[in-house]
C-alpha cells in the first residue's frame, strides 16, 4: 500500500487513532527519561556550574523549532504539487507547535543566557535568526486564520512558506554577517561533524532530543486529526444547508 | 505595460497618496528620532545610516496596502487577468510604479534628511547607492505580500506582519553598506550582497506575486 | 469560430454548485443564462473568463478570446473617461476608443473624471470598455444592472453589432434584450448533494 492512501483524511484518521497511543506513551518516557537523567543524573559542567542543565530543554526545542518548520515546508510542497488535503492541515497543525518550540528555544536560551553572558537578551546571530524564525511562524499562522476559504489558505500559506524558507535562510546568513555572536557551537554532531558535548551529557540530551521529536509527531497527529474533523463538520453542514 | 505604468503613476499623483504620503512619512520619521533619542550630534550622526533605512523601509510598507487592494476593489484585477499582459509583467509593471512613487523620492530626499542627522561627509555616497540598490527589493517583496492579502479584508496589519520578516536580509546588507560607508569603512561587500538580494528579488519574485494572486483572486 | 463547453463540473467555496454543464455557441451567436440567485451563473462566467478552475470537463476555444466584464466596471474614479478606456485599449493592444464613445453616447462625458459619474454612466463606461478590447467573445455577468431604457437599447444595439461582426455573446441577465438568442436554463444542472465532482469538501465526507 502506498503512502499517499494515508492522504485520504478517513484512513489517515484510523491510522492516526491506532499510532497516537504508542506515540504519546514514548513521546512521554523519553522526555521524562532525558529530562530527569539530566537534571539529576549527570554531574555539573566545570565552567557553567548547574546552569548547564537548561540544556536538556533549549537544544530539543531549538531543533524541533528549526524541524517543525522543514516538516511545513514539505508539507507545503505535497499540497501544492499533488493537492492532498491532510497535507495542509498538518503544515496548518504543526505551525502553533512550532512556535511554542521556538519560544521555549528562546526564554530558555535567555534564562540559560543571563548568568553565562550577563545579559538576558543579546542581538547574538542565533538568538536574532531565532527570533526571525517566530516573526515566519507569527505570519504565516495569522495569514491561515485571516482567508476564509480554506482551500485559498492553504494554496496562499504553501507558497509562504517557500518563499518564507528562502528568506529564512537567506536572514540566517545575513545575520551571521551582521554580528559575529556569543553563542557557543552547535551542541548537536550532525552539523559539525565532530562531537562537542561529553558523553555524560550527551545520552540524557539525544533522549531529550527523541523525546522532544516524538512529543512534536504526537501534537501533529493529534491536531491535525482535529483539523480534519473541523473540515469534515463544515463539509457536512455546507451538504445539508445545500439540500434545504 | 507602458500604459499600465502611465495609469498607475498618474493614478498616484492624481490621488496625491502617492508622491507625498510616503515623502512626508519619512520626513516625521526622521524629525521624531532626535525627539525620542535626544539632541546629541555624535549619538545622532552614528545611529543616522539606520534610521535612515528604517525610515524608507516604514515608508514603503505604509503604501503597499494600497498597491493591490484598490484594483482588487474596482474589479481591475479581475480583468487584469483575462488581459493579453502576462500576470507576471503587470504584477513587476505596479512594483515599478511603486517604486518611482516612493522608493525614489525617499532616495532622493534621503541625503538632505541625511544633513539633519549630522551623517559624517563620505557618508551621503554610500547612503544614497544603498537605498538606490536596496529600495527596488523591497517595492517588489512588498508586491507578494500584497498579492499575498488582496483578498482579506483589513489585510494592511497582516500585509506588515508578513512582510516584515521578508525585509530582513535587504535591511540588514542595505543598512550595513550605508553605516560602514558612513563610518569611512570599506563597504563594498555589503553593497554587493544588496544588489544581489535585489537582483533575485526583482528576477523571481513576480512569478511568485502572480501565482498568489492567481489563487486568491479565484 | 466556435466555443464550446463539455461536461463541466464548477465548486463555490469548496462546493460543487454545477455539473455537467454543457453547450456551443458558434460565431454571430449569443446565448442568455438564466437562473436562480445561487444558482451558479457568476461562477460559470468566471471560469469561462479564466478565473478559476473548473473541477471537470473542458471549455475550448476560449483561451485568449474572451473580454469579461462582471459586476465591478474596473474604472479609476480619478481618471477621466477618455484615459480609462484608452487604458483598456492599450492593455489590450489598440489605441482607437472613439467607436466605443460612441456607442454609448459618451462623448459629451469624455473628459469628466469617472469618479463623478452616476452609476448608471459608470456601468456605460464599462461596457464600452468591451468594444475597444476587440476580443470576440463576450462574457458579461448581468450587464444591464443600473442601466437606463436608453442604455439598454444602447447595449442591446451594441450586442448586435457585435453579432453581426462575427461575435460570440454570453449573458448572464434577467430582462429581455431583444436579442435573437438561444436561452439556457442553469436550473437543471444544479449539482446535488450526491455530486461526486471533486470538489474540495468531497474529500472529507
Amino acid at each position: 500500500m502506498s503512502i499517499w492512501s494515508y492522504a485520504n483524511p478517513v484512513k489517515f484518521l484510523a491510522l492516526s487513532a491506532r499510532v497516537q497511543p504508542v506515540l504519546w506513551g514514548a513521546a512521554g518516557g523519553c522526555v521524562c527519561l532525558g529530562l530527569i537523567w539530566g537534571f539529576f543524573g549527570t554531574p555539573d559542567d566545570a565552567r557553567q556550574g548547574s546552569t548547564v542543565k537548561i540544556i536538556y530543554l533549549h537544544v530539543p526545542a531549538a531543533l524541533m523549532a528549526i524541524n517543525a518548520w522543514f516538516m511545513m515546508l514539505v508539507a507545503s510542497l505535497i499540497w501544492l504539487i499533488r493537492r492532498h488535503h491532510v497535507s495542509a492541515l498538518a503544515a496548518k497543525a504543526a505551525a502553533p507547535v512550532g512556535v511554542v518550540m521556538t519560544v521555549i528555544a528562546l526564554v530558555t536560551g535567555a534564562i540559560w543566557g543571563q548568568p553565562m553572558w550577563g545579559t538576558w537578551w543579546a542581538w547574538d546571530p542565533r538568538l536574532t535568526s531565532f527570533l526571525i524564525l517566530f516573526l515566519f511562524y507569527l505570519g504565516y499562522i495569522a495569514l491561515w486564520e485571516a482567508v476564509e476559504d480554506p482551500d485559498t489558505a492553504a494554496d496562499l500559506t504553501s507558497v509562504l512558506c517557500l518563499v518564507g524558507s528562502v528568506f529564512a535562510i537567506l536572514s540566517r546568513y545575513a545575520v551571521n554577517f551582521w554580528n559575529q555572536g556569543l553563542h557557543q557551537g552547535t551542541s548537536v554532531p550532525v552539523a559539525t561533524g565532530g562531537r562537542t558535548v561529553a558523553d555524560v551529557f550527551w545520552y540524557p540530551l539525544l533522549i531529550s532530543m527523541v523525546g522532544f521529536g516524538l512529543l512534536f509527531i504526537a501534537m501533529v497527529f493529534y491536531r491535525t486529526g482535529t483539523e480534519i474533523s473541523l473540515r469534515r463538520a463544515a463539509a457536512l453542514r455546507a451538504r445539508s444547508d445545500g439540500k434545504a | 505595460m507602458k500604459a499600465l505604468l502611465q495609469r498607475d503613476l498618474r493614478l498616484a499623483l492624481r490621488a496625491g497618496g502617492g508622491f507625498g504620503l510616503a515623502l512626508a512619512f519619512f520626513l516625521i520619521v526622521v524629525v521624531l528620532v532626535p525627539f525620542s533619542v535626544g539632541p546629541e550630534t555624535d549619538l545622532l550622526s552614528t545611529i543616522a545610516p539606520g534610521v535612515l533605512w528604517l525610515g524608507a523601509l516604514l515608508a514603503c510598507l505604509l503604501s503597499l496596502d494600497r498597491l493591490l487592494a484598490l484594483d482588487f476593489e474596482d474589479g481591475t484585477l479581475d480583468l487584469l487577468v483575462t488581459a493579453p499582459l502576462p500576470l507576471e509583467a503587470a504584477l513587476s509593471v505596479k512594483a515599478l510604479a511603486h517604486w518611482v512613487t516612493t522608493g525614489l523620492p525617499l532616495v532622493l530626499a534621503a541625503p538632505v534628511l541625511g544633513l539633519m542627522l549630522n551623517v559624517p561627509g563620505g557618508g551621503y555616497f554610500w547612503l544614497v547607492i544603498s537605498l538606490a540598490l536596496g529600495t527596488p527589493a523591497l517595492s517588489v517583496i512588498g508586491t507578494f505580500g500584497a498579492a499575498l492579502t488582496v483578498g482579506i479584508k483589513r489585510g494592511g496589519l497582516l500585509l506588515s506582519l508578513l512582510v516584515l520578516p521578508l525585509y530582513v536580509p535587504t535591511l540588514i546588507f542595505g543598512a550595513e553598506a550605508a553605516r560602514r560607508g558612513a563610518a569611512g569603512l570599506e563597504a563594498s561587500t555589503p553593497l554587493l550582497l544588496l544588489a544581489g538580494i535585489t537582483l533575485a528579488c526583482v528576477a523571481c519574485m513576480p512569478f511568485a506575486s502572480a501565482a498568489v494572486l492567481r489563487m486568491g483572486l479565484k | 469560430m466556435e466555443m464550446r463547453v463539455s461536461d463541466l463540473s464548477l465548486a463555490r467555496g469548496g462546493m460543487p454548485v454545477l455539473t455537467g454543464v454543457s453547450f456551443r455557441v458558434s460565431s454571430g451567436a449569443a446565448l442568455i443564462l438564466r437562473g436562480p440567485n445561487g444558482a451558479g451563473k457568476t461562477t460559470l462566467l468566471r471560469t469561462l473568463a479564466g478565473l478559476q478552475a473548473p473541477l471537470t470537463g473542458e471549455i475550448i476555444g476560449t483561451e485568449d478570446q474572451i473580454a469579461y466584464a462582471g459586476h465591478a466596471d474596473g474604472l479609476k474614479a480619478m481618471l477621466s473617461v477618455t484615459e480609462n478606456l484608452i487604458f483598456w485599449a492599450e492593455v489590450f493592444g489598440h489605441s482607437d476608443i472613439s467607436r466605443a464613445l460612441q456607442a454609448y453616447a459618451l462623448e459629451p462625458l469624455a473628459d469628466r473624471l469617472a469618479g463623478t459619474l452616476s452609476a448608471g454612466q459608470k456601468r456605460r463606461l464599462g461596457l464600452a470598455r468591451l468594444l475597444v478590447t476587440g476580443r470576440p467573445i463576450w462574457v458579461l455577468d448581468e450587464p444591464t444592472v443600473s442601466l437606463d431604457t436608453d442604455a439598454v437599447m444602447q447595449f442591446a444595439d451594441a450586442v448586435r453589432a457585435h453579432l453581426a461582426g462575427g461575435g460570440i455573446a454570453l449573458i448572464a441577465t434577467h430582462i429581455d434584450l431583444g436579442i435573437k438568442a438561444d436561452v439556457l436554463d442553469i436550473t437543471p444542472f444544479r449539482a446535488t448533494s450526491t455530486t461526486r465532482a471533486g470538489a474540495s469538501d468531497e474529500a472529507f465526507l
